[in-house]
């Protein structure tokens, strides 16, 4: 009975702690709002027309959407480098980011369902897929595979950090016998998520790009530099807008993960890059159309050149201890590394898949408009989610939200 | 293990009556183990040894389970939990209007039918889980709701996969003169969409000398035909026998048919397009849009897996026609093609022209090292 007045009382509480803030939270909130109305709208056209709404056809059947889906597994995946050190090697120093990435990835799995959906044909006919009342394909289907464990991680990284707020907010300390189990789990869980939306496109022989043994490694390479990273300049917005405390060590820790998990992403991009073009065969043309264009069709070239010049720069910038250590330079190569693999995991991962086609044609991908407006429409969804989850987080850690203590 | 998986092993060889006798692991005669693939055992008979009685009596069992775990697939639906947990999100689904009108008292009989018939549709379960009576239900529903819609009839069928028949296709490519015939045979048997000009076969254009260069064919040629100088290759789903675009479905909407027919569930289908990234032959279609065939061009002559119209954001393709097949003719693009170059027939018939050409001719398939084991052949005079 207790604990559900305290529930209440939480739910008040961060109700009114999301509601009231600077006038650069009201700006920020209602600029979200606006673009999740845009991309609503676009969507509902998308639900009106059909899929051809959208760049995608039969030669290139997947776009924009599958692209940010695969790329924001990664992300989510991301939390577990903070939680592992924090709940399991006491680590304190992580305390704080990891409620932060763990915000973030609830956030991040919210945009990768959102995703999914959108990229439906019948977005009506969902239930075919839940199991009980529908079909569902498994263990046969990868896909199948990746809603489980999406969902998992996604309850995982809900539940862990209500019951340490939960605590905290009734001002208690939370006990440890409870979540590092949990804790433990999401660290092998993360991984599960990555390779298993790796899994997904590898286990294609139809499309040799992506039917290679290298792709699930390189998606948590390239996920355990580009979460952190996004990690460091959440933290460092925070830092700047609000009187959380993040210590500088603890930046300057997650600085080092970023790096070395960037490091060994050059690495395999590297391996990628000699096996298909040393000895190119029948099987590299998706590569040679991704780095160099193939019968004058170069769609992608800027994209991905863009991509490998922004990675290396980084990496490069990174490795140097003067550049890591001066948050200004941190902060800028913790950017463009993020775009960086955005545009690889991404668009430079999927569409090339495509191209050519079975059969060898050539057909590009370009999104339209409203395929575009529904991907930001999701991004400020994302967006939204997390600043809710972090300023309820931030209100509680910082003892300004209290059971029984009256929040203006 | 994967010999004993390719069918070719076990069909193609003289060996077919020996099949069709030999023992089960279970030491009975034909059937009784419980396997309910009728066809599928009767194919791996022959070399039938424990492991795989062993996973026909798995697939048995986790068949029914899998049956259980389905719907109440009725026409007079009961209301247990688990359909009143469908009818709660149906009112959020179909929206209220449906409702409204399978409610109200003064709307005609018909629109109320219409709506119970729509009620029943979007709540259906899954075809291949269906039983004969279930899938005789959906098929009248459909019917009706035509009638209902357009004041028309058509003719839908449900018929099952007959039992000792497994079609097979070949393709003699010295023939093919790239006339399309074929192509547009298909898009009016199959209703497909006349706006996006889908169509499931690919005439592929080759020059004389370069060999089976897909790189540098054409596949949307307009020009007069033969060209000279080129030779045709024609392509569509091969109806793989271990078909990568089955595993992927996360919903089963897609699957292979005891005959060898790899079909799709229209109804079923939930758009995610995984099935078209693993197909390694072009063979999928999708519906982008909602797709039209004007009312008078509607073959009426319809079956429920094969060319029934389609709706928006499914997955569709080439079904070898199951309308025409499985009633023992040819598919539209075998009897439309004017150089003989399309044999289609039944694989487990020692007599069938498409024996007598994999017996006789130097066939061979497409991309056969990624063990999909098409059967679909390709043979030159
Ligand atoms: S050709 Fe493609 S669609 Fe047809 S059965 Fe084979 S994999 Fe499936
Ligand atoms: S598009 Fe339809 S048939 Fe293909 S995998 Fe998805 S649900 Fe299955």
């Amino acid at each position: 009975m207790r604990r559900f007045k305290v529930f209440k009382s939480l739910v008040t509480d961060s109700l009114d702690t999301i509601t009231t803030g600077s006038k650069r939270y009201h700006l920020w909130m209602g600029l979200l709002t606006i673009i999740m109305l845009a991309g609503m709208y676009c969507y509902s056209i998308q639900l009106d027309e059909g899929l051809s709404v959208t760049g995608m056809t039969d030669r290139v059947s997947w776009g924009l959407y599958i692209s940010n889906f695969t790329f924001l597994v990664g992300v989510a995946a991301a939390a577990v480098m903070l939680v592992m050190p924090t709940y399991i090697l006491k680590d304190i120093d992580f305390k704080q980011a990891v409620l932060i990435g763990e915000g973030l990835a609830v956030a991040a799995l919210i945009m990768c369902l959102a995703f999914v959906i959108a990229d439906m044909g019948g977005p009506a006919v969902l239930w075919h897929m839940i199991p009980g009342i529908g079909v569902f394909n498994f263990p046969d289907s990868m896909l199948t595979w990746d809603v489980i464990v999406l969902n998992g991680y996604l309850f995982l990284n809900i539940s862990i950090p209500f019951y340490i707020l939960f605590r905290h907010y009734q001002g208690k300390d939370s006990n440890p016998k409870v979540y590092i189990p949990g804790a433990i789990l999401s660290v092998f869980w993360a991984v599960a998520i990555h390779l298993v939306t790796a899994f997904l496109y590898q286990g294609l022989q139809a499309r040799p790009f992506w039917n290679n043994a290298l792709l699930g490694p390189r998606f948590l390479a390239s996920a355990f530099a580009a979460g952190p990273a996004l990690i460091i300049l959440v933290l460092g917005i925070i830092k700047s807008f609000s009187s959380f405390k993040v210590k500088d060590e603890t930046i300057k820790k997650i600085a080092m993960i970023v790096t070395v998990a960037a490091q060994i992403n050059l690495i395999m991009l590297i391996s990628e890059l000699f096996k298909e073009f040393y000895a190119p065969t029948h099987h590299s043309e998706s590569a040679f159309y991704l780095f160099f264009g193939l019968h004058g069709k170069t769609a992608l070239l800027p994209w991905i050149w863009t991509s490998i010049s922004l990675n290396v720069l980084a990496v490069v910038m990174l490795t140097f201890g003067r550049f890591r250590n001066n948050f200004k330079t941190l902060y800028f190569c913790c950017f463009i590394l993020f775009v960086a693999i955005w545009i690889e995991k991404g668009f430079g991962l999927i569409v090339p898949g495509f191209i050519p086609g079975p059969y060898g044609k050539i057909a590009e991908y370009t999104p339209t408009g409203i395929e575009i407006g529904v991907t930001l429409g999701i991004w400020a969804l994302g967006a939204f989610v997390f600043t809710i989850l972090a300023k309820t987080a931030i209100g509680i850690e910082t003892g300004e939200m209290r059971y029984g203590k009256k929040t203006s | 293990m994967s010999e004993e998986k390719k069918w070719y092993n076990f069909d193609l060889g003289f060996t077919k009556q020996t099949a069709k006798t030999g023992t089960c692991g279970c030491g009975k005669s034909e059937g009784s183990c419980g396997s309910k693939q009728q066809p599928k055992t009767t194919i791996q008979k022959e070399e039938i040894s424990e492991e795989a009685f062993f996973e026909a009596a798995v697939d048995a069992s986790i068949g029914e389970e899998r049956h259980k775990d389905g719907f109440d697939q009725v026409f007079e639906v009961k209301m247990d939990r688990r359909s009143a947990f469908r009818k709660l999100t149906a009112s959020l689904l179909i929206g209220a209007g449906a409702v409204n009108t399978s409610c109200s008292i003064t709307a005609g009989d018909a629109s109320k039918e219409k709506a119970q018939i729509d009620w029943e549709e979007q709540f259906k379960g899954n075809y291949k889980l269906m039983t004969d009576d279930e899938k005789e239900a959906t098929v009248n529903r459909l019917m009706r709701s035509y009638e209902l819609r357009t004041g028309k009839n058509l003719s839908m069928t449900a018929e099952n996969a007959k039992e000792n028949v497994l079609f097979g296709y070949a393709f003699n490519i010295s023939k093919c003169q790239g006339y399309m015939n074929c192509v547009s045979a298909c898009v009016e048997e199959n209703n497909q969409d006349r706006n996006s000009q889908m169509q499931y076969i690919r005439i592929h254009e080759m020059k004389d000398g370069n060999g089976f260069k897909f790189n540098d064919a054409d596949d949307n040629y307009y020009h007069e035909v033969p060209a000279e100088g080129h030779f045709y290759m024609g392509t569509q789903c091969f109806h793989c026998d271990n078909p990568p675009c089955v595993d992927v479905c996360p919903v089963q909407a897609t699957w292979r048919e005891d005959d060898g027919l790899v079909v799709i569930d229209y109804d079923w289908c939930v758009g995610c397009r995984y099935c078209m990234a693993a197909c390694p032959y072009d063979g999928r279609r999708f519906n982008w849009s909602k797709p039209e065939v004007p009312e008078k061009e509607v073959n009426k002559n319809q079956h429920y897996l094969g060319n029934r119209v389609r709706k928006k954001g499914v997955m569709e393709k080439c079904t070898f026609c199951v309308q025409r097949s499985r009633k023992g003719e040819n598919p539209a693009c075998v009897d439309a093609c004017p150089t003989g170059a399309r044999i289609f027939g039944n694989l487990l018939d020692p007599d069938s022209t498409i024996r007598w050409v994999l017996e006789n001719k130097k066939v061979f398939r497409l991309k056969e090292d990624l063990g999909t084991e098409p059967k679909f052949w390709y043979f030159m005079d």
